[in-house]
């Protein structure tokens, strides 16, 4: 177990394609990290640069104490659960997961032992002498979780690991996976495009989009304080409302309202200034009835969420999203108010996050 | 309804003929060794042994299907082996050029091989002392059929997902342990079926064992079968349909084999 360290790595690909910018990146010892970006961000060109399938144009790869950027995946000690898990189609489950200690000439005896211990810790002694074409999209997984495991290697790298599952197997398997690395207590990195995933799972995690990374930090910091707009947009199950704003003395101008400033960026601002609001629906307190200092406008959607709903008010031609709890919800047409929580909304200033 | 009807008799009229178009041959060919009389002509058979006995006292029948064997496992042996590791390197390593060269190769061994290529091929043959030689024609039909067989296998590799290697890599295997442990065996159905391909083609190639092997001892079943005569040289019927008969069982084996064991998946052997 070790911890990862990335000191301006970059990878271009043939034709100029600039997949990652000069990154650096460090990981600790045993931490769950996750990847998080749109697709075609880098996320898994960053991954597989880790893993040592594509070569860093720039830049240095470091696994514990030693510099793994000029060494092929094999002699990095490092194992990686592909997103279709790559198991073998002719091996059954036994074999797959003994697979790396064959590699690593470990005697049959041995290395068929250390398989039925590992399976037997994922659950799979009932299904060890199966082909991978025998088994369930989650225990196929678990299979590819147990070769990984059985490598015992330094770092687990895994690609989209839930994103060929079921959706209701893949929050079980969210909860087993995050229960697992825990225990294992290795070192691990995930590459994900579901921001639910990423917040749910990691300990920390990276936000990258086109090359670059725009924010490292906790779920609770990314979700809370977005470093940039990107951030902003791209966190949260229901989007974050962004308003284009101007500030005025004390007060902010948005979409014709009088806003009050947020704590966070009390006494940073400046007279006419132009901001980005930005606040999340679920921190928007909805009332019917006129409330200073709120988006003021006429609901022109309800959005069922389960326990709540998620109303778009329409301010003035801008439309802002208010979570409102269920038995609260306002009909199509109804006048309403969303108050912005002052001590969750942020300010943008050019894109940033005012104080950075 | 009427018009339905005609439609549907004269579609199975036309099946009918063509089916008897091919069907008769065959009739022929299991009927007439076992006739004491044979003639071009489709008849029940009175079951003798006569004509398996004349066979095998002609002393070259027995050792050109033993030939056949020997040319055909011989060719299909290289050809795997070699179509599978070029088809592997050409579809995993990016080659500028890399398409053109396989459809050139294609085109021009379809093209040239055979007769035209022929008097090219016995002066080469002649030159490396390969003339009179099952080993040179081996390596000579190797060399006609790869282009082809590389195409063929090249298309089985693209279908493999290129993870497994990828996996299989990051475990530590090296570019031969991928080769042996992960890629043979997923392309294996593909390698069947260049295999059967190759073996039939050399079983039933006739002109090049005729011209670059002169020696009886070392000529094939394909060859022999042309020296079939009687005294009075008339084409042998008895002998012709009963060594006909001996040729082609090996080659029926083989398909009932293969297809047995590999059901002739054509893109198989990838289950996700």
């Amino acid at each position: 177990m070790s911890a990862i360290e990335l000191r301006g790595l970059t990878k271009v690909y043939p034709g100029g394609v600039k997949a990652l910018d000069s990154l650096d990146l460090a990981i600790p010892d045993g931490e769950f990290f996750a990847l998080l970006g749109p697709s075609g961000c880098g996320k898994t060109t960053l991954l597989r640069t880790i893993a040592g399938l594509e070569t860093a144009t720039g830049g240095a790869v470091v696994i514990g104490d030693r510099d793994v950027t000029g060494l092929q995946p094999g002699a990095r000690d490092i194992a990686m659960v592909f997103q279709d898990y790559a198991l073998f189609p002719h091996m059954n489950v036994t074999d797959n997961i003994a697979y790396p200690l064959r590699i690593k000439k470990v005697g049959k005896a041995a290395r068929q032992q250390k398989a039925a211990e590992v399976g037997a810790r994922l659950g799979l002694e009932q299904l060890m002498d199966r082909r991978p074409g025998q088994l369930s999209g989650g225990q196929q997984q678990r299979v590819a979780l147990a070769r990984v495991m059985a490598t015992q290697a330094q770092a687990f790298l895994f690609d989209e690991p839930l994103s060929n599952l079921d959706a209701r197997l893949r929050l079980e398997a969210r909860t087993f996976l995050k229960k697992l690395q825990h225990e294992l207590g290795v070192t691990t990195v995930f590459v994900t495009h579901d921001q639910a995933e990423a917040l749910a799972m990691a300990d920390r995690m990276a936000v990258m989009e086109s090359g670059h990374i725009r924010q490292i930090g906790t779920p609770a910091e990314v979700f809370q304080r977005p470093a940039n707009t990107f951030v902003a947009g791209f966190i949260g199950s229901t989007p974050m409302n962004l308003l284009d704003g101007v500030v005025r003395g004390d007060t902010l101008e948005v979409s014709g309202c009088k806003l009050a400033v947020p704590q966070s960026a009390e006494g940073l601002l400046h007279d006419g200034e132009k901001i980005v609001y930005g606040v999340r629906p679920e921190y928007n307190v909805y009332s019917a009835g006129p409330v200073d200092g709120s988006l003021g406008g006429n609901v022109s959607i309800v959005e069922n969420l389960g326990a709540s709903y998620l109303v778009t008010l329409d301010v003035n031609g801008v439309l802002v999203q208010a979570v409102v709890p269920e038995g609260h919800e306002p009909l199509i047409g109804d006048e309403g108010y969303a108050l912005p929580r002052r001590d969750r909304a942020l300010i943008y200033r050019d894109g940033e996050l005012v104080p950075a | 309804m009427t018009r339905f009807v005609l439609h549907r008799i004269g579609f199975y009229v036309l099946i009918a003929v063509l089916l008897a178009f091919f069907t008769v041959p065959l009739l022929w060919l299991a009927s007439a060794p076992f006739t004491s009389d044979p003639t071009y002509q489709v008849r029940l058979p009175d079951f003798t042994s006569e004509n398996f006995r004349a066979i095998l006292d002609n002393p070259y029948a027995l050792g050109s299907l033993w030939n056949s064997v020997v040319l055909a496992a011989g060719t299909a042996v290289l050809v795997v082996v070699f179509a599978a590791l070029a088809a592997y390197a050409l579809s995993r390593v990016r080659l500028p050029g890399r398409d053109a060269l396989l459809y050139t190769l294609l085109l021009l061994s379809s093209i040239i091989t055979g007769t035209a290529a022929m008097v090219p091929l016995f002066q080469l043959a002649v030159e490396l002392h390969l003339i009179d030689s099952q080993l040179g024609l081996i390596l000579i039909m190797t060399g006609g059929l790869l282009p082809a067989a590389i195409f063929m296998m090249k298309d089985f590799m693209d279908s493999t997902p290129k993870s497994y290697e990828e996996s299989a890599r990051v475990f530590g295997a090296s570019p031969l342990q991928i080769v042996r442990h992960v890629v043979v065996p997923l392309v294996r159905p593909g390698l069947a079926t260049i295999a059967v391909w190759a073996v039939a083609n050399v079983w039933g190639n006739f002109l090049m064992p005729y011209l670059l092997l002169s020696d009886v001892e070392k000529q094939p079943a394909a060859v022999i079968m042309y020296t079939l005569y009687t005294e009075g040289g008339q084409a042998n019927i008895k002998l012709l349909a009963t060594f006909g008969l001996l040729y082609s069982v090996p080659v029926v084996l083989m398909y009932l084999f293969v297809s047995k064991k590999y059901g002739f998946r054509f893109h198989g052997g990838i289950k996700r």
